[in-house]
């Protein structure tokens, strides 16, 4: 690569944006990696074409950093194009990691989405029976939407993928470290999680640890908690035990308690099965009614503990 | 055609695998359906074992540790409590019977108790059914 | 014409936006269709979660205007909890708001829209965007645009924890307040944004209005629609970001409807087309009729334009007299011409500014008191806010347990679903004309119609404003006989 640029893309699946714009709030980052680097493919910034990516030989792209999930039939046709294109392929963000908040919808079934958005809400016209098909005929021919999938995948579901950036969004600062170990090629060796912390989220949040056991889990809306002491020990659960550090704490430092959005930490395969074990050992029950009574504030243990991990669970998605 | 459930059994060594040797030896009779693993404590039991167990095709996940105080390291059978009531939490909502994960104590010297139990079990499960869990490909990747 | 380009059979890897276009015999327009190939299904996923959860999950629905989705979501808990909320809460959550519209109008402005004004549709495609509108205004103002973008940022930072995690508010208030010294930097930083949207405003006219070519494209010719127009505004009438009533116009300027937020299904409604994931709200009242015109249409579209066309006036004096202007120089109220959303934006930067700096001259501000725990669980909340690009509706239910057992959600873009159809149907229709071949400028001009809408596609589904991917296929008798592509 020496004298050359680097050739790289970005790409959302499943996404919200939000990567991109953190990649765009490195600010005046953006301006000197487009010196170092031509970007030939961004959706969100730079006007690029499927087709000149198509035309390039296999592994002609640096690297790609995709982000979003595989939601659909064309996130994964663009996973695999980018694959090919792609000397390195980076999943940038929670989605892309690990299936992210979109995720969330292999707790239902496809079935269950579209009658709720097509069919059966509030404000859905009288008696509506259509919803979406991938083949329309409409004048003659058809016109085609990408299929909807029954379940959301992570980027290394379907192709192989080189590293993890973790986080929705990932912090700016980070990202910015890992596009400028991409630039000076100084990313660590393939299969990393890169732009992160190699420890637990509670070793870099600031909050007072007392090793205090709580009487009983609370819901956020039942207590002002204390500023300066931690979340868990105040009986809300929160996920920093079992989420990789990187972050900065930032939902502990405004009184809100983790929700995990890093993912699991090095040597942990499933986020919310540590969790459990991380909750349950702060309450002092004895028999199964006080833990009961215990956990009474914890009700959707599996939106919390996997709110941004639930496809890369070890149990993936419902089988409702 | 009969469905025979698949239960993984985690027992711990110092009571309940001794319980489920004693009804062994002797000759006390109960369904064949649970493989048994033998851990140092129930505590030692994380989460993610029985997560796996069942991702991986067991119809039921049984766990046995010593009675509420009898625990070898003191406290073990107090935190396995804890955990299985919020681990049944985690199975729940991925659709999972919460039945098919089940805490028991059974001691060194309650042989017929662990027969009974695994009987019970086994009966339960078989009137729930195979587990849904498909045995999904980890990825989605054509072969 | 009469080329026919064989489609690729990846051809749908086309983006997320992607425009059919139909031709009839002779060679002209018959018909246009607008396609939106994403769903996520936010509205099924978030039932069985804790209620106080949803809003800390629906800001994923667009990174662009997280604070939009979190700040309709947590209205609409607070429905669910029967409505309490700190007074200074409210305060706080406001100016968090006005910071934000600021942060992106301010993008919208200078990186999406000023390209095509400042810098001219004859430009060459290469010096259409924030650098050549650089190179005409000046390098100073370019770093002045930076730096107030970053002000705005800083604010919803200082109010609400770090950017782009938004997770600040809670049932009943915020998670965090304001020290008195944390308030008292926030006054220098509001009234340089006063200062900015003053700038841009007189910017807008020194390089815009000035050139009646410009005054004549923005008002009349294709970009012109007879629908409705829908809108907050405050008790007396006033346009209001964060909090108020609904009230919707017809083509003419005549009520058609005013209401409170848990009504908004008693007056709206959703169509179903099977061709495109995204639904077209329509007045439920007058009924699903297409995609038509005129002072019956159920059509209405919503955003910066809309949410002047509905209101009698602007809350501050300096954007008022900014409206006065407006609709003097349209020539009335309401205006139909979707181009003028770029200048109702800036009205509105004006009004966010002048907001802003009274809200943060406010001690209630810095309030101790910036949470109250509610008390019961009522179980049913509609939050309705206008977020950049028009009325964000968030509907959730919950059981006496308070999880989630509903959720409803009308976003902004989803509003102007139908108008960019008809949009877009008209500039084909206008620059496509038997013997005429069509080429990318036709695409440049679509582009105009729909970027004034500034519609975001992450919100209603995915794509970001202004920069999709975007291409339009020609069929004739059963064929593609042409394929174009937005040239950047
Ligand atoms: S990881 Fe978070 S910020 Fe990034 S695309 Fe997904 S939802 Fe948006
Ligand atoms: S549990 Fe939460 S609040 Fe407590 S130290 Fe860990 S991250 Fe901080
Ligand atoms: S505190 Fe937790 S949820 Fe919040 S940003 Fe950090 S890792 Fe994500
Ligand atoms: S040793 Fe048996 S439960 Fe701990």
């Amino acid at each position: 690569m020496n004298g050359d640029k680097l050739k790289i893309a970005l790409y959302w699946g499943a996404a919200c944006g939000g990567c991109d714009v953190a990649v765009l709030d490195t600010d005046e980052f953006v301006l000197e990696l487009a010196a170092e680097a031509d970007i030939l493919f961004w959706p969100i910034a730079v006007d690029g074409k499927y087709e000149d990516i198509r035309a390039l030989p296999d592994g002609a792209l640096d690297a790609t950093l995709f982000s979003g999930a595989v939601r659909n039939a064309e996130n994964e046709d663009v996973a695999h194009l980018l694959r090919e294109k792609s000397q390195v392929l980076i999943a940038l963000g929670s989605c892309s990691a690990f299936g992210g908040i979109p995720g969330l919808a292999n707790a239902v079934t496809r079935e269950e989405i579209l009658e709720r958005v097509y069919l059966d809400n509030p404000s859905i016209e009288l008696g509506n029976r259509t919803v979406p098909r991938t083949r329309v005929p409409v004048n003659g021919t058809e016109l085609e939407l990408p299929a909807f999938y029954p379940r959301v995948w992570r980027l290394s579901d379907v192709v192989d993928v080189d590293y993890l950036v973790p986080g929705c969004p990932p912090a700016p600062e980070r990202v910015q470290e890992v596009l400028a170990a991409l630039v000076s090629g100084t990313l660590p060796p393939r299969g990393a999680v890169v732009g992160a912390a190699e420890k637990a989220l509670c070793e870099e949040c600031r909050r007072r640890k007392a090793d205090k056991r709580v009487a009983r889990f609370v819901r956020p809306w039942e207590i002002v908690p204390d500023p300066e002491s931690c979340l868990l020990e105040q009986g809300l659960p929160c996920a920093g035990p079992a989420t990789r550090g990187g972050c900065g704490a930032r939902c502990p430092d405004i009184n809100q308690a983790c929700r995990g959005c890093y993912g699991p930490p090095p040597g942990v395969q499933d986020q919310g099965a540590t969790l459990v074990g991380a909750w349950a050992s702060v309450i002092e029950a004895k028999t199964v009614e006080e833990a009961e009574t215990a956990f009474a504030g914890l009700p959707d243990v599996l939106g919390i503990a996997h709110r941004f991990t639930l496809p890369a669970s070890l149990l993936q998605r419902s089988c409702r | 055609m009969a469905f025979e459930p698949r239960i993984v059994g985690f027992l711990c060594n110092w009571c309940s695998y001794t319980g489920a040797d004693l009804a062994g030896t002797s000759r006390i009779k109960y369904p064949p359906n649970v493989r048994v693993i033998r851990t140092m404590c129930s505590a030692r039991i994380r989460p993610s074992f029985v997560l796996k167990a069942l991702a991986e095709g067991a119809d039921g996940v049984l766990i046995c540790g010593c009675h509420p105080g009898d625990c070898h390291y003191s406290e073990g059978n107090y935190k396995t409590l804890r955990r299985q009531v919020l681990l049944k939490r985690l199975v729940a909502g991925y659709g999972i019977e919460p039945e098919r994960v089940r805490l028991e104590w059974v001691s060194a010297s309650e042989g017929q108790r662990f027969a009974e139990v695994v009987a019970d079990m086994t009966e339960r499960i078989r009137r729930l059914g195979p587990s849904r869990v498909e045995m999904l490909p980890s990825t989605r990747r054509a072969g | 014409m009469g080329r026919t380009i064989t489609i690729d059979p990846i051809t749908r890897l086309e983006g997320h936006g992607r425009i059919e276009i139909f031709l009839d015999d002779a060679g002209g327009v018959s018909d246009c269709y607008f396609q939106i190939p994403e769903l996520r299904g936010f509205e099924r996923f978030v039932v069985g979660r804790p209620i106080e959860e949803v809003p800390r999950i629906v800001t994923r629905i667009c990174g662009v205007c997280p604070a939009s989705h979190h700040l309709a979501g947590s209205k609409a808990v607070d429905g669910c909890f029967g409505g309490v909320i700190a007074p200074a809460a409210v305060k706080l959550r406001e100016a968090y708001y006005c910071a934000h519209f600021l942060h992106s109008h301010i993008a919208h402005f200078y990186a999406l829209a000023a390209p095509d004004f400042i810098c001219g549709p004859d430009a060459a495609p290469a010096e259409r965007n924030i650098l050549g509108v650089v190179a005409r205004v000046g390098l100073e103002i370019g770093r002045q645009v930076i730096e107030a973008r970053a002000t705005a940022q800083e604010i919803q930072a200082v109010l609400g924890g770090r950017k782009r995690n938004v997770c600040w508010c809670t049932p009943g208030g915020v998670s965090k307040g304001l020290s008195e010294e944390e308030r008292a930097g926030l006054k220098p930083m509001a009234a340089s944004l006063m200062e900015f949207a003053r700038f841009s405003v007189r910017l807008f006219k020194d390089a815009v209005l000035s050139q009646s070519r410009w005054v004549e494209a923005i008002l009349r010719g294709p970009y012109t629609l007879a629908i409705g127009h829908m809108g907050l505004v405050d008790e007396v009438g006033a346009v209001a970001f964060y909090d108020g009533t609904v009230r919707v116009v017809d083509c003419e300027g005549s009520e058609l409807a005013r209401f409170a937020p848990l009504d908004y299904a008693r007056i709206l409604a959703e169509h179903v087309e099977p061709w495109t994931y995204l639904k077209f709200p329509y007045l439920r009242a007058r009924g699903w009729r297409g995609f038509v015109e005129g002072p019956d249409s159920p059509i209405y579209g919503a955003g910066p334009l809309a949410r002047l066309n509905v209101a009698e006036a602007m809350a501050t004096p300096e954007a008022e007299a900014a409206r006065q202007e407006l609709f003097a120089v349209a020539g009335g109220r309401p205006s139909g011409a979707m181009l003028a959303h770029h200048w109702a934006r800036l009205v509105e930067m004006l009004y966010a500014a002048e907001r802003l700096v009274m809200l943060v001259a406010d001690p209630e501000l810095s309030s101790p008191e910036f949470r109250v725990l509610p008390e019961r669980i009522t179980g049913e909340g509609v939050g309705i806010v206008e977020a950049m690009r028009g009325t964000l509706i968030h509907h959730y239910t919950c059981d006496d347990q308070g999880i989630c057992t509903g959720a409803n959600l009308i976003v902004g873009t989803t509003h102007n679903n139908a108008p960019i159809q008809m949009v877009t149907k008209k500039v084909a229709i206008a620059l496509i004309r038997p013997g005429v071949t069509p080429d990318a400028a036709l695409l440049d001009r679509i582009e105009m119609a729909f970027r004034a809408f500034d519609p975001c596609y992450s919100c209603a589904t995915h794509s970001l404003p202004g920069a999709m991917p975007l291409v339009a296929r020609l069929h004739r008798g059963g064929r593609v006989v042409a394929e174009l592509r937005r040239d950047g």
